[in-house]
């Protein structure tokens, strides 16, 4: 977090002059070690084996929050007799089919549930290939998955074989310390001391938070990983509690703005589903698919969340008539995910292409792979501060200078677009905290360089333009929009204009043309419009509550008054948990949110995230569904049961509960289960896609090395805003790769000289530093060593540094609940010297490649044969 | 003229400024430095600095090697096998014999604006001054380049800089100015602005000493007994520091002089030396006269 996320680390160290301790689990030694009071060095990809430990450390020395778990949390819940666990079936969960490599996940519902999902009759439950090929997973951002029903089977005394809480129990009962020791290289002493630190600071009184970045979310199994930490918290009660809650560090400045208001082909905005084609061909299916009228939770409302989109969309084009227009929503076909995309380049079915902040010749998994796809493009538009790698490999990439690629060859037209910096044009960051930040235009930006929002803006104009007259009915999405936006004096459209209409506002009635409060005056009848539900209020009273700053010290801790949070300016999420089941806080020191017994109503330092006049001993009407069906005690007002999810029923394609699995390329066999990798991961096996071999497949002892990539706070990803800066460039001017003095020795490393990284793409050569930041670990009875590699450089002419690129070593293998490529580790060989150049670096890999005997199948079979 | 060596603490109206207002420095805290180098670059962007070149040092993460006349904040990457306080670390654990416990210093060095500064001493043009606010400030446009400052330094700070004949005052020798731009418009220097974990506090340097001393004490406490202070002293060589450091370690660690001692200190003596000898000279060749005379 040091690394990467200097200015948030400083609240870091705030709370460690106030006493916090912190602990820093990482391969590496970073400038977070530094500073941290324990650092544990463990195998990049071992995560769930190390977060599975703690979960049965806690589970067996019975330190877990019993009461929070008890009531908040699924553990009671009873599951089917017929679920099978990968303990039962040698590394895999039931409904597992080896031909598709994809589960029916109907086994993993609670007891008494419908298998088929929760759209009711009309519309049946959409099968998970379908889940997969759209990237369900990412709906998940904004709620759980939805459930047909709001009354479940519980076992208080949490003593039903078939309850979540002993189903957890035996899934992890081999994660032992042990296990975890052999598995992740961490030595039992460290873990257990990891163990007791996080228990000891977790209860009642105190509270335990986890902070992750892309270390965990880029590997073939990173939602999961995010599984293992949600796991924890719940049993320890540190979710919906302050200074509890798993913080995800974003890769850049507003991230978790780009999936509210997504960028993603297979979102709309506030975590809405892009409908698909042939299931969602009207707004009454679609809205099933979203939410069970039987379900618990706000999300029952998704109807009038998705019309007021609508309106908005479309104006008075989108009447009770016509659905809405939701007929003019496009519809999925499938996967059309970058990595999805790119292969559809090299099959010549897509013809243009926008990069808008995206380098992916550098930051994209298998580098070769996007950038001969982009030479297949008619047209390719670049907007970027500078003349990024991804716009001049045509010229300049690395396949011109192996052959691959000839300049005059390649037909694609790349069209560059200077585009404006963050402080040269006003609009919103929206953090990890779900905190919305306005920034003001501080300077005019130079040349021509212009802001997004005004680019599409003036795009737009001109498709309508072009398109204007029309009578085909294709058209009409584009000419029907609403397209109408204030500018201000400097020519540009008001940004402004546009936070407001994503608040939303009231279109007919006494309140016509006033904004929105909240989200809960969105109506389904089209006297509403709102841009993006869950943000509804940034707006209101017509102000601009992301721009407010008032300074900490003017008001309470929780500074409500400091920019503006979705939803409703909630500053934690889900915090009824921080009050007991009868609405008391769970202890002085941390008390937030209470029952005011008194007034009837909850209140508390933050706004509360529940019914703000429903009491804690409030039962529902077994027939209830909706906001109506929560009980007193259901703090979890967005999952379809109102509790945390310890074991997931539904929403994941690739299992209930975390499993230790090793990355697609690994030199370690599973020492847990026979499946070696995730059985549900995404292969792509192709030609230009080989993998690494891992065991038990023979040689993979070609690749016996760890490799992982990470970022340096002297680079911003892929280098697009720092290569071509002098002042950050000449700080870390060169690749370079990290090794321990043991493999330095091992393989003949000298600090400084160069060194070959080689996988089944491609070798890479990066300078040598040698040191004791990183460390050979003991993984089982052998020791295993890694290869530390920052990804921020690139082969191209226009930057102040270039050089090879990290991420050019790793091929494409996907998460299959959110399409995330595993680019934070794989299997490599390092050797000294430089790398061959032009062809003969072609000849290098393919004698690795004979050597190990590698096929399209290597590596890519996704359930592991038995022995 | 105030004196050249020993405590001074009008070091501002000695040097002739009729008003002054509290003498201005810095604290660098290196326990809580997390080596993100905003310093540097916050220090180059409003000073306009140009770049100290592109190259690899191999010296753990610093690639800018040591203050300069381009480089005016710098910070120091040191990897130890010691341990940092009570911090745990498992690399002893590792399968290799020969590791131990191990750590990571950062620190961020600066021009200490020493209350004795040799370098302002030895300026034959006047382009070094003493400021208002106690700091040693270069005039780009009345320093001609001579050099004398550069030997003068007992750190080694300041420096003459060289390149290419258009870059910016090459040839003049540099070094960082505490923003006094900044200063006087009531604004602390950049490098202190951007620091984000307050390894850089800015302040009057008498609550600075007090705040480094607690910080010491506080650090001794929690186990990080190698904690001490740096450039703190006004009995020290130098008259005491306008930037002063707590460290990890001994000042050589970090390539700082372990007993600075201003090259001026001993010109009074030396002039009385001098002086002494050319009287006897003097008084010879007169004697001489005078003998003659005889």
């Amino acid at each position: 977090m040091a690394e990467c996320h200097p200015v948030g680390f400083q609240w870091v160290m705030e709370a460690k002059k106030r006493g916090a301790k912190v602990i820093h689990i990482d391969p590496r030694f970073t400038r977070t070690s530094a500073v941290a009071d324990m650092h544990v060095p463990l195998r990049a990809g071992s995560d769930i084996a190390f977060l599975g430990g703690i979960v049965n450390y806690i589970l067996e020395t019975e330190k877990y929050f019993h009461e929070y778990v008890l009531a908040y949390t699924n553990a009671a819940t009873i599951l089917r007799e017929d679920f099978a666990d990968t303990e039962d079936l040698d590394g895999v969960f039931s409904g597992y089919d080896p031909e598709t490599g994809s589960y029916d996940t109907s086994t993993w519902q609670y007891e008494g549930i419908d298998e088929a999902a929760p759209s009711g009759e009309e519309t049946k439950g959409e099968h998970d290939q379908s889940r997969q090929s759209r990237g369900a997973g990412h709906e998940m951002g904004g709620h759980g998955a939805s459930l047909n029903a709001s009354d479940v089977r519980r076992d208080e005394t949490l003593t039903d074989p078939h309850c979540v809480f002993q189903v957890l129990k035996r899934h992890y009962r081999r994660y032992t310390p042990e296990m975890v020791s052999k598995t992740c290289g961490v030595p039992v002493d460290a873990f257990l001391k990891v163990c007791e630190a996080v228990t000891a600071n977790s209860g009642r009184d105190r509270t335990t938070s986890w902070v992750y970045s892309v270390g965990w979310t880029h590997h073939s199994v990173g939602v999961q990983y995010i599984r293992g930490s949600a796991i924890i918290q719940l049993l320890l009660g540190n979710m919906g509690r302050p200074g509890g809650g798993i913080m995800a560090l974003r890769g850049h400045a507003s991230i978790q703005g780009s999936t509210d208001i997504p960028t993603l082909y297979n979102l709309l905005p506030g975590y809405l589903p892009m409908p698909k084609a042939g299931e969602h061909d009207n707004l009454d299916d679609y809205v099933a698919t979203i939410t069970s009228p039987s379900q618990k939770g706000f999300w029952a409302d998704a109807r009038k969340f998705t019309v007021s989109l609508l309106k908005s969309y479309w104006g008075d084009a989108a009447t009770a008539e016509n659905d809405f227009a939701f007929d003019y929503l496009p519809r999925l076909t499938g996967d059309h995910g970058t990595y999805a995309t790119v292969m559809s380049m090299l099959e010549d079915e897509v013809e243009g292409y926008f990069l808008l902040g995206q380098n992916p010749a550098v930051g994209s998994a298998h580098g070769k792979m996007q950038r001969l796809g982009m030479a297949h493009l008619k047209w390719l538009v670049v907007r970027d501060l500078n003349m990024i790698e991804s716009a001049t490999f045509w010229k300049d990439g690395p396949e011109i200078e192996t052959g691959e690629l000839a300049t005059t060859d390649i037909a694609t037209e790349v069209f560059f677009f200077p585009a404006a910096a963050h402080v040269e044009k006003d609009g919103s960051f929206t953090q990890t905290q779900r905190m919305l930040q306005w920034h003001h235009k501080a300077v005019e930006p130079p040349g021509q360089c212009q802001s997004d929002l005004q680019f599409f803006y003036l795009l737009g104009k001109k498709v309508r333009e072009r398109l204007a007259g029309s009578t085909d009915d294709r058209d009409r999405p584009v000419l029907d929009l609403t397209w109408n936006y204030p500018v201000t004096d400097d020519g540009e459209i008001d940004a402004e204009a546009v936070l407001a209409e994503i608040n939303g506002g009231h279109l007919t009635g006494d309140k016509a043309g006033q904004p929105l409060t909240s989200y809960l005056e969105m109506a389904d009848d089209g006297s509403t419009n709102g841009g993006c539900w869950i943000y509804t209020g940034v707006y209101a009273d017509g102000v601009n509550q992301a721009a407010r700053r008032k300074p900490g010290s003017e008001q309470s801790w929780v500074a409500p008054e400091w920019g503006w949070a979705w939803p409703a300016n909630r500053r934690i999420l889900y915090n009824r948990a921080s009050a007991d089941p009868d609405g008391k806080p769970w202890s002085d020191r941390k008390s937030y949110v209470w029952w005011d017994e008194q007034n009837q109503k909850w209140t508390g330092h933050d706004i509360a995230d529940f019914e703000p006049t429903k009491p804690p001993n409030y039962r529902p009407d077994p027939d209830a569904g909706g906001i109506a069906a929560l009980s007193g005690d259901d703090p979890f007002i967005m999952q379809a049961d109102g509790k945390g999810w310890l074991f997931a029923p539904a929403g994941l394609l690739d299992g209930p509960l975390p499993a230790h699995y090793e990355p697609s390329e690994s030199p370690v066999r599973n020492p847990l289960y026979r499946q070696q990798a995730s059985p549900a991961r995404e292969v792509f096996p192709r030609k230009d896609n080989l993998q690494n071999p891992s065991p038990p497949e023979a040689n993979s002892d070609v690749f016996p090395y760890v490799f992982t990539t990470y970022r340096l706070t002297e680079h911003h990803t892929a280098g697009g805003m720092s290569r071509w800066v002098p002042y950050l460039s000449e700080l870390q001017p060169e690749f370079f790769c990290e090794v321990s003095p043991e493999l330095a020795r091992e393989r003949n490393l000298t600090h400084l000289d160069y060194a070959t990284i080689v996988t089944a793409r491609t070798a890479i050569e990066a300078r040598v530093l040698v040191t004791d930041r990183m460390t050979p670990l003991f993984v089982g009875d052998r020791t295993v060593h890694q290869v530390g590699l920052p990804y921020h450089w690139g082969v191209g002419s226009s930057a102040l540094v270039t050089g090879d690129s990290a991420n050019d070593l790793f091929g494409v293998t996907l998460d299959p609940n959110v399409h995330i490529q595993e680019s934070k580790v794989a299997s490599c060989d390092i050797r000294p010297g430089r790398r061959p150049t032009g062809p003969a670096l072609l000849r290098f890999v393919e004698e690795y490649r004979s050597r190990a005997g590698i096929t399209v199948e290597t590596g890519n079979r996704q359930r592991t044969p038995e022995d | 003229m105030g004196q050249l060596s020993g405590p001074d603490p009008h070091v501002a109206s000695n040097a002739g400024w009729a008003e002054t207002p509290s003498r201005k420095g810095f604290f660098t805290d290196t326990s809580v430095c997390i080596g993100c180098k905003a310093c540097e670059v916050a220090c180059k962007e409003w000073n306009a600095i140009p770049d100290d070149g592109f190259n690899l040092l191999g010296s753990s993460y610093d690639n800018t090697g040591a203050l300069g006349a381009s480089t005016w904040r710098h910070v120091a990457f040191i990897e130890q096998p010691r341990r940092f306080g009570e911090q745990q670390t498992f690399f002893d654990q590792a399968p290799t014999d020969s590791r131990g416990d191990f750590r990571w210093l950062m620190s961020s060095d600066v021009c200490k604006h020493c209350t004795h500064a040799a370098c302002l001493d030895v300026c034959p043009t006047g382009s070094l001054f003493r400021t208002e606010f106690g700091t040693v400030v270069v005039q780009d446009d009345i320093c001609n380049g001579c050099g004398y400052c550069v030997p003068a330094c007992p750190f080694g700070v300041i420096e003459r800089r060289t390149g290419p004949a258009e870059t910016k005052n090459v040839g003049i020798a540099q070094k960082c100015t505490l923003c006094y731009d900044r200063l006087d418009a009531g604004h602390m220097p950049a490098c202190a602005q951007a620091c984000p974990t307050e390894s850089i506090q800015f302040g009057d340097l008498d609550e600075l000493r007090v705040r480094a001393a607690a910080r010491v004490e506080t650090l001794h406490e929690e186990g990080v007994s190698d904690a001490r202070l740096y450039g703190e002293d006004p009995g020290d060589g130098i008259g005491g520091a306008g930037a002063m450091f707590l460290l990890l370690d001994e000042p050589e660690t970090y390539g700082l002089p372990p007993d600075p001692v201003v090259s001026t200190r001993d010109l009074p003596q030396m002039w009385k030396q001098a002086g002494l000898a050319a009287l006897t000279l003097l008084a010879g060749a007169a004697s001489a006269f005078i003998g003659r005379r005889k």
